[in-house]
């Protein structure tokens, strides 16, 4: 049943190493958490994963249907074959289309999917005109699940901080993903957002039958809804279980406070 | 949504229909002189040519130094197609297209991958090597001497019927190219084109093949830039390679810049004005260079975004607020509009 | 052994050259280090010494077409030095430093205004204009004739008197530029803007000075460069910049840009591949070849020799 499973991986940037020996297996319909203090290397692993470093040792194997094991590697894949094979993921510091309307954002990300091609819609065939109906009325439906539909015109830079974190999600659902990874959705988000974050992530997580893995330094949000996580420091796991197990272990309370502090003085 | 669909397409019928009457009557009758018609008509091919350079530097971001390059390769193939291969004009006019096509393709394999800067000087450098290449391959190209005798667009020995129909091929080629790139760019490919200007990491990690894009992109600009020289050939009917030197694609990249870099309304703009502006500089001798230099620093430092930024003028919407008063029943979802030529009322 | 003499002829010409080249392609490197701008107007800044360098030369060496008072040439190249070094402070200051936080395109669209308006700047100043002027050459600079026969009936291959000066010039303006930038405190600050702009600025640097003082040292080192090369064509004219400022351009990219010993390497490596092309090959192909290996370096290995690899954060 798994969707993911990534098989000791480790990246080496000029000497230094920095994740190592990483171990990862995704289930189906699961949501994960990946933690760890800053440095530790969490945005490597999501950057291996979706093809944005190619990992100097292990395998990731994908599996769409998520039945069975996974078998396909990913390794050395673009991108974007990654994304259309079904990973989508969001960016820590937001990398939305900034001078591109809201509605075009998550159109953009529905287009490998789009039939026609460029000479037809040079062209303006029927085809063309249908498939864009077609998109544009799902991108609004996208829209309209993170309650952003009323802004659909505006340009995505002018979006509070919150709603651009929020279509960022939207725009990754776009790819018709089976597996999302969300590098720190709440970042800049208010208590009252984030808790409301965490409800949209369980609610899509149902809706679109996904699996999720995120990163997050907000531990209300992780230990809210993650059914297990797993903790990074240097590169290397240190932890993995349950949110009440990772809280009590004591080699992530050295990872996150150091070393000789007294916890509950 | 589909009567929105058949407005949008009457209305720009009609518009370029009536300006193309307006303009051909103008020109048939005098009203406009020779000197202005061809002139006008130069305009449309500088604006082709600059719409190719939006297309790759204003859309797709990346900025390319070498268009006069693609610009001599589609005006020489066309030339030697219909001087050696007695082919008529207009098939050998987008056979010198295809074949600056394949060059681009050629050029752009190793190029695309390289990012700003970088592009921009090995564009640069093609662009020489082209020239340079045109200066020796004299059996083909007449070399340094240039190239003679291309024929016109029509010799009926009517100086005024002449003028019309140069006028009227060169309009309809600049209608072709503006229906290729709008419509291209207002679809789904097109806006795969443009994140790739936004951001590229994030474009690819949503699905979208960059590689392939930048060079459908540069392939496509390539392609119209090369009707362009095409055109160029036919309306000098003498080349040379000089006329393709490295200032003539500078000339292109400050018509982009100056209209606004992907804004296609803002490059016809800027390229009918620039035309007009550098014969008006002719006065000036020698000083017009200086001039042309200090004009593009002064739009960089104060005018960065040029004359429309990357907004459009709508014809459509131009056309419903002035002749149907309408409230427009929204077509804004399908993104901005397409454009017409002689809106200029309605810049700001 | 015929041929050998002749690829040994064809080396020291290109080491003569590429010390040139290198000088110039030390400006790109070091103004590209810090603003990240590819400095078009760089080969028009060399234009502006050489003639600076013309004017001294003609108003105070007597004979106007011969130096033969090595005290003049030492003064042409100090005022050419310093006439430059302005000319590239103030376009820095009016044209750059405006656009410092403005899209790149933009700074270098405004970089290749600057260099037009260079160019047919001088073309219509009375004194300059258009056509090219026949630029002093070297006379009975005894001591340097003297060494360039001996090497001449010694290995059989020949070094004129001027080559012998472009490489020395070269050279010491060379280990003066490593002494500055590794040595001093203005040079330790260069290094630092060039790493990181901001927090240099919050360090305390003049972020400001340290750039003015860059694009100094980039433009009277394209100024040396500019009376080596008019004294080797003796001629000087307001395009006489363009070619050999895109070559640099080539060398500091081929050396890796922002790399002070690669732009060494790379000016040295463009001479000698560009007097080997005229020499075994075709001196029509002499242009081509530069934008070739431009082209074969950005697509092996877009870095540069000695540049680093820098990847995008994600």
């Amino acid at each position: 049943m798994a969707v993911l499973d990534a098989k000791s991986i480790s990246i080496v940037f000029g000497g230094l190493k920095a994740v190592t020996n990483f171990d990862l297996k995704l289930e189906k319909g699961e949501l994960v958490g990946l933690i760890g203090p800053n440095g530790a290397g969490k945005t490597t692993v999501f950057n291996m994963l979706t093809g944005v470093y190619n990992p100097t040792g292990g395998d990731i194997l994908f599996n769409k249907a998520g039945e069975g094991a996974a078998t396909k590697s990913i390794v050395g894949l673009k991108p974007f074959q990654i994304t259309q094979l079904g990973i989508a993921r969001t960016f820590q510091n937001i990398r939305l289309f900034k001078d591109l309307s809201v509605l075009d954002n998550v159109r953009i990300a529905f287009h490998f999917g789009v039939k026609y091609n460029a000479l037809q819609g040079i062209l303006r065939t029927p085809l063309f005109f249908k498939e864009e109906e077609s998109i544009t009325e799902k991108a609004r439906d996208l829209l309209k699940i993170f309650n952003i539909h009323g802004k659909e015109n505006e340009l995505a830079k002018n979006l509070p901080y919150g709603e651009q974190r929020k279509l960022e999600i939207a725009r990754a659902l776009a790819t018709n993903p089976k597996l999302l990874l969300l590098d720190e959705p709440a970042a800049g988000m208010n208590p009252q957002e984030t808790h409301d974050l965490m409800h949209l992530i369980s609610f899509i997580r149902d809706k679109f039958d996904l699996t999720i893995l995120l990163i997050e330094h907000d531990m209300s949000l992780v230990m809210g809804i993650c059914e297990r996580i797993v903790v990074l420091d240097y590169g290397q796991t240190i932890a993995v279980g349950t949110p009440s197990q990772i809280s009590k272990d004591p080699k992530v309370i050295k990872a996150y406070l150091g070393e000789g502090v007294e916890t509950g003085a | 949504m589909k009567k929105n669909r058949f407005f949008n397409a009457i209305t720009l019928t009609v518009t370029s229909a009536s300006l193309y009457i307006l303009l051909a009557l103008l020109i048939f009758t005098g009203i406009i002189d020779e000197y202005n018609g061809q002139l006008l008509t130069l305009a449309g091919i500088y604006v082709i040519v600059s719409l190719s350079l939006n297309l790759i530097t204003g859309f797709t971001g990346q900025l390319a130094l070498g268009h006069a390059g693609f610009m001599a390769v589609g005006a020489y193939s066309t030339a030697i197609i219909i001087m050696r291969l007695n082919v008529p004009m207009i098939p050998a006019v987008f056979a010198g297209g295809l074949i600056t096509a394949i060059f681009g393709l050629l050029i752009g394999i190793p190029t695309l991958r390289l990012r700003g800067d970088y592009l921009a000087i090995t564009t640069l450098g093609f662009g020489e090597i082209i020239r340079v290449i045109m200066v020796n391959l004299e059996g083909l190209t007449g070399g340094a001497a240039g190239l003679k005798g291309v024929p016109p667009f029509s010799d009926s020995g009517d100086f005024i019927l002449d003028a019309v129909i140069k006028f009227s091929w060169v309009y309809g080629f600049v209608i072709f190219t503006l229906v290729v790139v709008s419509n291209l760019i207002k679809s789904s490919p097109g806006r795969a084109i443009i994140s790739i200007r936004e951001d590229e990491i994030a474009s690819n990690s949503m699905g979208i093949n960059v590689p392939y894009y930048k060079m459908f992109s540069f392939t496509m600009s390539a392609f119209l830039a090369g009707i362009g020289g095409g055109l160029y050939a036919i309306y000098f009917g003498y080349l040379n390679p000089q006329m393709f030197g490295f200032l003539n694609s500078v000339n292109f990249v400050v018509i982009v810049v100056l209209g606004g870099m992907g804004s296609i309304t803002g490059t016809i703009l800027a390229g009918i004005g620039f035309t007009y502006i550098q014969e008006w500089l002719r006065i000036f001798k020698d000083f017009r260079l200086v001039i042309f230099g200090l004009a593009l620093i002064s739009v960089m430092l104060f005018w960065p975004k040029g004359l429309m930024g990357t907004n459009e003028i709508s014809v459509v919407k131009l056309v419903r607020k002035y002749f149907f008063k309408n409230k427009n029943s929204d077509n804004s979802s399908s993104g901005s509009p397409a454009s017409g030529e002689s809106q200029s009322e309605g810049v700001r | 052994m015929e041929l050998l003499q002749q690829f040994g002829q064809q080396m020291v010409n290109g080491i003569a050259l590429g010390s040139v080249y290198a000088l110039i392609a030390l400006g790109y490197t070091m103004v590209y280090g810090i603003v990240k701008l590819i400095n078009f107007a760089h080969g028009d800044v060399l234009m502006v010494g050489a003639f600076a360098g013309y004017f001294v030369l003609t108003s105070f060496g007597g004979d106007a077409s011969k130096i033969s008072n090595p005290l003049i040439l030492i003064l042409a190249f100090i005022i050419a030095m310093i006439v430059s070094a302005i000319f590239g402070m103030i376009i820095e200051r009016t044209c750059y430093k405006p656009l410092r936080k403005a899209p790149r395109i933009n700074l270098l669209i405004t970089a290749i205004g600057v260099s037009i308006v260079l160019e047919n700047g001088a073309r219509v100043i009375p004194w300059i204009g258009p056509n090219p002027k026949q630029f002093p050459t070297l006379k009975n600079i005894g001591f340097l004739e003297k060494v360039s026969d001996f090497i001449k009936s010694a290995t059989g291959v020949y070094i004129s008197p001027v080559q012998i000066i472009s490489f020395f010039i070269a050279v010491l303006l060379m280990v003066l530029l490593f002494y500055v930038v590794n040595h001093t405190k203005t040079g330790k600050a260069m290094r630092a803007v060039s790493h990181d702009m901001n927090a240099a600025l919050l360090m305390g640097i003049d972020v400001n000075r340290i750039i003015s003082f860059t694009f100094a040292i980039g433009a009277s080192l394209a100024a040396a460069a500019g009376i080596l090369f008019a004294l080797n064509y003796p001629q000087v004219e307001p395009y006489m910049g363009i070619m050999p400022g895109l070559k640099a351009f080539v060398a500091a990219v081929l050396g890796g840009i922002g790399s002070i010993p690669g732009a060494m390497l790379g000016g040295f490596i463009m001479g000698i591949a560009e007097t080997l092309t005229k020499g075994f090959i075709s001196s029509k192909l002499a242009d081509a070849v530069a934008f070739g290996i431009l082209i074969l370096i950005l697509v092996v290995k877009p870095s540069g020799i000695l540049g680093k690899n820098i990847r995008e954060k994600v």
